[in-house]
């Protein structure tokens, strides 16, 4: 029953499966109706389920997440669209003081089944606030989780268990990885949310990365192959919370770690990753864990975002840095 | 009228005067608030006690009995005379904070009173009077004050949300809320409180925005208690604040806040409309906060006293109190029951503020997450570890 879909169909069709499914999940956003979302990711789900289902908001997104929780508590479970990562940020009070933090100050009589997409992440040259990565401003919030596919699959399973979850999920996706296609099983049994995927077996080093990077530590691994050296690729999958023991576990396999993302390496998940990997593999590290991850500068204009982001040859000299300890 | 065309009389508050009369080629920092935009208030019982006609709002308490009318003053009276021991807790050491309601007992009794059992209900943090209408146990109001929680109460027991601390926010849950009610093709409202420094967040016009788009049934209860701890009315809003409804496209009202009788009639109006599909509606309750902001405020570095005395003048509790002797809706026996029960009632919750335990230590690591979260987990087993470690030594 697998087909072949780009990642972003392959959420289609995965709110299109919850909304059949479930006649609590709404989906809101700013043109996810008639349009079908900027990047049509809603496309057609307004036609066939209607304007109660899928909902035009006006263009507030504080005020789609705050009506989101609102729904939440009358027993919805609505599936919010922010358009674009940088536009987040007015909603950023709704999800951090009142989203994240609702099931705790409830003492858990309440819960939050919201999920909060964000098309995140540069390389498809756009303006300013369409290219960032934010998902450590969240991962610091406890009350959230925090998600990122990489590939068609993924993107169709975890955002069913996103929907099904009773906590709030940020889902981060990959906007650059839209287009790529990929085979999606509907009918498989998925792995855990919150679970890393080895997605390439290597014994001398590990590159960990989610969402749009995990690509890019693919072909990485694919041309240190050619120079004869044998990377595993650990695709991370959720950033909050995230899976320590596939890492260390992966870690102690190949001694050395890499880990890899869009956003600024400073205060990043790698810093996370990079601190606690080196606290649970101490003694089996042969050398420091590096990052390779954006500058702490704004995003820069599309012209240089290819200076800016993680290329083959960053990650390349990573590696070589890190083989040379 | 606009504000402009009316510069010429006069402030209703001297700080609004000294801004506006700065030289002429500044730009004025505040609005000048005058007379002649002083708007009509809905008003049924006038400071004196005496039952005023009003042709439009009559009818939503033309059938109170003297029943109904005793029990609205034992609201007031009992909610002030609970405000008055959390005040006094709080002074003891027993609470971190309070927040006083202190004259605003008839904004908050006469629209808790004109909600329905099914109504939902979305506070901020001085509810205390609509939680008593609610039937939330004033002692369960404590607790966050206290810091044994952060909430205390379950809120679907009542259909009365937690106190929501960030000015504002619960205006955007209860048109949520109100959006699935209408979903449900229910036919209850809901009701959001907020005063009115809130009225310059974002979120507050956000959820006038959305509840006018798809006409939820909410109602917009604003308390104008005048002060945003020390910045005045003024410095939130040029014009009145019921008329901001107008542009949004729904209908707004400003009622005497400290007449109960016209906030209930007025209140009902507005929750009918929300049942009968009319969309939103804010209410304006134009009331006074006679105390602090919290016990950590300082009113005398911002207020002077003659405010103050001119709204003790229109007093809430004590403007019932003269209808119900002046109309014989109540004998002397009434009012000396009520003052036992009252001072029943703070003894009670003085002795539950005391008995209330410390949490335990592991509630930091609870409800965090509905489905769990491993990150949670080990650090919760990490903390259980360096808990057990003073338990080895023989000590705590």
């Amino acid at each position: 029953m697998a087909d072949k879909m780009a990642l972003a169909k392959a959420i289609n069709e995965s709110l299109r499966r919850a909304l059949e499914s479930d006649p609590k999940v709404l989906i809101m956003g700013e043109d996810v109706g008639k349009l079908g979302g900027v990047f049509r990711v809603t496309d057609g789900l307004q036609k066939d389920f209607g304007e109660s289902r899928v909902i035009d908001t006006p263009l507030a997104e504080s005020g789609i997440v705050g009506t989101a929780i609102g729904l939440a508590l009358r027993g919805y479970r609505p599936v919010v669209e922010i358009q674009f990562d940088g536009f987040v940020f007015p909603a950023y009070d709704q999800i951090v003081t009142q989203l994240a933090k609702m099931h705790a100050r409830s003492l858990g009589k309440v819960k939050l089944p919201v999920v909060v997409r964000i098309p995140y992440g540069g390389g498809i040259g756009a303006v300013e606030h369409h290219s960032e990565s934010p998902e450590a401003l969240f991962a610091h919030v406890a009350g959230l989780k925090i998600v990122s596919p990489s590939n068609a699959s993924d993107a169709y399973w975890m955002m069913q268990q996103a929907i099904q979850s009773d906590d709030p999920v940020i889902f981060f996706e990959p906007k650059r990885r839209y287009w790529d296609k990929g085979e999606v099983n509907a009918e498989a049994i998925p792995g855990p949310l919150h679970k890393a995927q080895v997605v390439r077996e290597g014994t001398d080093l590990t590159l960990a990365a989610y969402g749009p990077m995990v690509k890019l530590c693919q072909e990485v691994a694919d041309a240190a192959a050619e120079e004869g050296k044998n990377l595993e690729v650990l695709d991370l999958r959720s950033v909050s919370p995230l899976d320590f023991d596939s890492i260390q576990a992966s870690v102690e396999k190949t001694r050395r770690l890499v880990v890899v993302h869009e956003a600024p390496v400073f205060f990043g998940s790698g810093a996370e990753i990079a601190a606690r990997i080196t606290e649970r593999c101490f003694y089996h590290l042969e050398a420091p864990v590096l990052r390779v991850g954006g500058y702490h500068a704004p995003y820069p204009p599309a012209r240089l975002e290819e200076e800016y982001l993680p290329n083959l040859d960053r990650v390349l000299d990573a590696v070589d840095r890190s083989l040379a300890y | 009228m606009t504000v402009e065309s009316t510069a010429a009389r006069t402030p209703r508050r001297s700080a609004g005067s000294k801004a506006g009369t700065t030289g002429t080629k500044r730009t004025r920092t505040t609005a000048k608030k005058d007379a002649g935009t002083e708007p009509q208030l809905v008003q049924l019982l006038t400071p004196e006690g005496k039952r005023v006609k009003n042709a439009e709002y009559d009818k939503y308490v033309a059938g109170i009995t003297p029943e109904e009318l005793r029990g609205l003053y034992r609201d007031m009276v009992l909610t002030r005379r609970f405000d008055a021991e959390a005040t006094s807790l709080q002074r003891q050491g027993e609470l971190g904070l309070w927040a006083s309601l202190l004259g605003q007992e008839a904004a908050q009794i006469g629209s808790g009173r004109a909600t329905r059992e099914d109504d939902y209900v979305f506070p901020t943090y001085r509810e205390h009077g609509v939680a008593w209408c609610r039937g939330v146990d004033p002692a369960n109001l404590l607790g966050m004050f206290r810091g044994v929680n952060n909430g205390g109460w379950d809120p679907n027991s009542n259909n009365f949300q937690l106190y929501t601390i960030v000015i504002g926010s619960q205006t955007l849950h209860a048109t949520g809320y109100a959006m699935g009610v209408a979903k449900d093709g229910a036919d209850s409202a809901v009701i959001a409180y907020f005063g009115d420094g809130a009225s310059s967040q974002g979120d507050v016009a956000e959820s006038f925005t959305f509840s006018a788009v798809y006409n939820a049934p909410v109602v917009f209860f604003c308390q104008n208690n005048q002060w945003a701890i020390s910045e005045p009315t003024e410095k939130q809003s040029r014009v009145p604040i019921y008329q901001r409804a107008q542009g949004f496209g729904f209908p707004g009202v400003r009622v005497d806040g400290n007449d109960v009788l016209g906030v209930l009639a007025v209140t009902r109006w507005a929750l009918e409309r929300a049942r009968g599909g009319e969309g939103p509606t804010l209410v304006e309750a134009f009331t006074y906060r006679m105390g602090a902001h919290t016990t950590s405020d300082d009113p005398t570095r911002y207020r002077g006293d003659e405010e103050r005395q001119a709204w003790e003048a229109k007093d809430p509790i004590l403007r019932l109190r003269r209808y119900l002797e002046a109309s014989n809706h109540a004998d002397e026996g009434f009012f000396q029951e009520l003052e036992a029960e009252s001072e029943a009632l703070g003894k009670r919750v003085r002795e539950a503020v005391r008995a209330m335990p410390d949490p335990d230590h592991f509630a930091i690591f609870e409800n965090a997450y509905a489905d769990g979260h491993t990150l949670v987990d080990e650090e919760r087993a990490q903390f259980a570890a360096y808990q057990a470690s003073f338990a080895d030594e023989g000590g705590n």
